[in-house]
């Protein structure tokens, strides 16, 4: 890097994330002046596509915002329509729909640990790469992925789009003797998921931290999945104190807006710069996790997550992932050890004229939908906020955090292709789900 | 990085896979093929997949949108809905041998073709504070709407074993083994009581194109129809059937109007809606179709 030139670099196409995104970088004088994320998925209506349907409909359909995390829609949606309706899903049905999104944690984030992250960190360029150079491991993270793709598949149908969830329930519910086979597939996981925290915790992380605000859901007592209280903790410098929030406060509180060179929205927190997903999650809810978790994280060098530390390296949030993984193994045991069919597949929500909202934990971060029902369920307006939007001013900042600092670095000078590598790496930590950010309801016809 | 010495002599078939406007739930039904993932890419080179591979294979340069190929089959998933996609998929049919599309957003324009129906009045109505940032045509077609397909694989999502079906087929050339029947005769293979005559449950399964094993009806839902049509669809009994199981004329414009909403075979729908709600018909009539 020539002091005192400028210098842009331009990456076209990120790869191993979901979605359809690139990264420009402008370079002024040694400093990174600009960094973007441009996500050039397009765009897609579904907010749009809502309005006019049924309130049974939205678990079905914005499942299709993504195929990698259809559980975490299916879930927002379902609250979302209840707490319109008044309705809460409680007991047995309540304890399935966190079965079904520990699998879907697992399936997700071992697909990100293995196919998507580990080969950052190992010098491959993809997982048969890595495979080339160990094979148990990444069959390991396969088997474990397949355990979290059982899950969903026993109680959902299949892994994508499952068809078992309603507004309410299910639409059956599975036999304890159904569910024990899972039991056994998942002691088998819990082996995969420790020796994937040893094995995660064993890379090379570049020494950094990040200073977001950091959003997850708070669930006093547990680890917050699919439910809780939007909880905030301000970065260092400012009140360590958890600010809590009302959900219909959400709107308020997180805004969005627009940036021209994006189909995306990008969103601020109170104003301010904010992080949602495992970093945040841990940070929040580090103390309810599973001992055996606590005790991987602890052993994987995270410090104490009961004594409320927390992991401010973006890099390390793979570290936090094999740890989330373990926890969820646990939980989905215990839900299938103490599971008890209930007697109805789903508790009835009449439609009433009301506004509900609606917000679970993604397995990238905190994902809100609203609706507005007119008085026989029809849905007049619905809003999305997905956690890839409300991340991505955290991770351009990241980005350019993580160059500047290669910058500033003695020693010879950054090429194009180290600097490219490192942005990869900067947002491949927050496994940006980009097809989900693009879903908004904006519109501009172009005629032919 | 993975430069491969060997690459130039490679005997390997290459596989691309392609992004459109969708979930990337299809292609990563590839990645859920756990069993097969990595026997699958000792017998293909996979030289274009950005959810997995950053490198192009033949030289390692570093992906880009638009990969040279050339390609022995691409896989196509989502639906055209912007001027330079349309122009995206012209160069993909260029540089591959077989182009095979996955899933409902591929081949029937998908739930992005509800934007097909929709007064385009309304969605200016209800334009954003700056919608000059953002392009984007009026309609969601599928790929066939744009290039030839070779085959056209259907589902929202996929189904993972049809998918490995169709790549090991046209790596051998020969025509993939996909029935073409309906639902109904998945729910008969599977030993599933048809839920319809058992408990009066409205389902698309009689004109649904079969692949996912009749899922839905062994969960107690009826089909959605989320692999759209059969190819010879009976939809007048079908209407008159729904009908009969409880749904109302919104409903059943509904049911259609979603993951396979601009299939053509839909098309007669609101006809047949409100034919039927002029003069009920004899409900019996409704049979699951025969195999061609
Ligand atoms: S067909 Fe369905 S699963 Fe496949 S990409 Fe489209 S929305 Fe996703
Ligand atoms: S909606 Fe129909 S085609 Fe789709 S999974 Fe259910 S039964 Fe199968």
């Amino acid at each position: 890097m020539n002091h005192g030139g400028t210098r842009v670099l331009r990456l076209d196409a990120l790869a191993r994330v979901e979605g359809e995104a690139a990264l420009h970088l402008r370079v002024d004088g040694g400093t990174v002046v600009e960094t973007r994320l441009r996500i050039y998925e397009p765009p897609r209506f579904f907010e749009a596509f809502l309005t006019g349907r049924a309130h049974t409909e939205p678990p079905d359909i914005t499942a299709r915002i993504c195929g990698i995390c259809p559980v975490a829609y299916q879930m927002s949606a379902c609250q979302a329509i209840e707490n319109a309706c008044g309705v809460t899903v409680d007991g047995p049905l309540a304890e399935l729909r966190r079965l079904l999104y520990c699998g879907e944690w697992i399936e997700s984030h071992t697909l990100h640990i293995y196919l998507l992250h580990a080969p950052d960190f190992l010098g491959h360029a993809d997982v048969v790469g890595l495979a080339r150079d160990q094979r148990a491991a990444v069959e390991r993270g396969l088997r474990l992925k397949q355990a979290g793709n059982a899950i969903i598949e026993q109680l959902g149908g299949r892994p994508i789009h499952p068809v078992n969830v309603r507004v309410g329930g299910f639409y059956r519910t599975p036999t304890p003797q159904e569910l024990r086979p899972l039991a056994e597939r998942l002691r088998q996981a819990r082996e995969d998921a420790l020796e994937t925290v040893r094995w995660v915790a064993a890379f090379d992380f570049p020494d950094t931290v990040c200073d977001h605000d950091l959003l997850a859901l708070r669930d006093p007592g547990r680890y917050a999945i699919d439910s809780g209280t939007p909880a905030v903790m301000a970065a260092h410098g400012g009140s360590p104190a958890l600010r809590e929030f009302t959900l219909s406060d959400f709107e308020q509180r997180v805004q969005e807006g627009q940036v021209p060179y994006s189909t995306a929205l990008t969103a601020t927190l109170d104003g301010r710069r904010f992080l949602t997903g495992p970093l945040a999650r841990y940070a929040i809810n580090g103390r309810w996790l599973h001992p055996v978790a606590a005790e991987a994280a602890r052993a994987a060098g995270l410090g104490d997550p009961a004594g409320g530390a927390i992991c401010d390296n973006p890099f390390r949030s793979i570290v936090v992932r094999a740890v989330e993984v373990v926890h969820a193994v646990e939980e989905a045991l215990r839900i299938i050890d103490g599971y008890e069919q209930p007697l109805r597949p789903a508790v009835q929500v009449p439609p009433r004229k009301a506004v509900g909202a609606g917000a679970t934990e993604a397995p990238r971060g905190l994902l809100y939908h609203r609706y507005v029902l007119a008085e026989d369920g029809t849905l007049t307006e619905a809003r999305i906020v997905p956690p890839t939007a409300q991340n991505q001013t955290a991770i351009e900042e990241d980005v350019r955090r993580a160059v500047q600092a290669r910058l500033n670095r003695v020693g010879p000078a950054a090429d194009d292709e180290e600097l490219t590598h490192l942005c990869e790496r900067a947002i491949r930590n927050h496994d940006p789900c980009i097809s989900c950010a693009a879903h908004f309801l904006d519109l501009t016809v172009e005629r032919r | 990085m993975a430069t491969d010495p060997g690459l130039a002599t490679d005997p390997r078939p290459t596989l691309a896979v392609w992004k459109f406007a969708s979930c990337d739930g299809c292609q990563l039904t590839l990645l859920d093929c756990e069993d097969e993932l990595l026997g699958l890419t000792e017998r293909v080179r996979i030289d274009h997949f950005l959810e997995m591979t950053p490198v192009e294979g033949a030289g390692g340069e570093r992906a880009r949108p638009d990969g040279r190929g050339p390609y022995d089959l691409s896989l196509v998933e989502g639906s055209i809905t912007t001027a330079e996609d349309a122009e995206r998929i012209q160069h993909i049919r260029r540089v591959s041998r077989y182009l095979v599309t996955i899933g409902a957003c591929a081949t029937a324009g998908g739930i992005q073709a509800l934007r097909n129906f929709a007064e385009v009045d309304e969605f200016l109505a209800a334009v954003y504070a700056q919608p000059e940032y953002i392009s984007t045509l009026e309609t969601s077609t599928p790929i066939s709407a744009h290039v030839p397909v070779d085959f056209e694989l259907r589902g929202c999502p996929i189904d993972r074993r049809q998918l490995l079906e169709v790549i090991t087929a046209h790596l051998a050339g020969r025509k993939p083994r996909i029935p073409s029947h309906s639902v109904c005769f998945e729910c008969k293979r599977r030993g599933t009581t048809c839920i319809t005559v058992a408990h009066g449950t409205p389902c698309l399964g009689p004109v649904t194109h079969a692949g996912c094993g009749a899922i839905c009806p062994a969960y107690g839902r009826g089909c959605y129809g989320c692999f759209g049509p059969t190819s010879r669809p009976n939809l007048r009994s079908m209407v008159a059937q729904l009908r009969h199981d409880g749904m109302s004329e919104r409903d059943i414009q509904r049911v259609f109007r979603t993951f396979n909403a601009a299939s053509p075979e839909y098309a007669p729908v609101p006809d047949l809606v409100a034919e039927e709600q002029d003069s009920p018909r004899d409900t019996t009539e409704a049979r699951p179709e025969r195999p061609a």
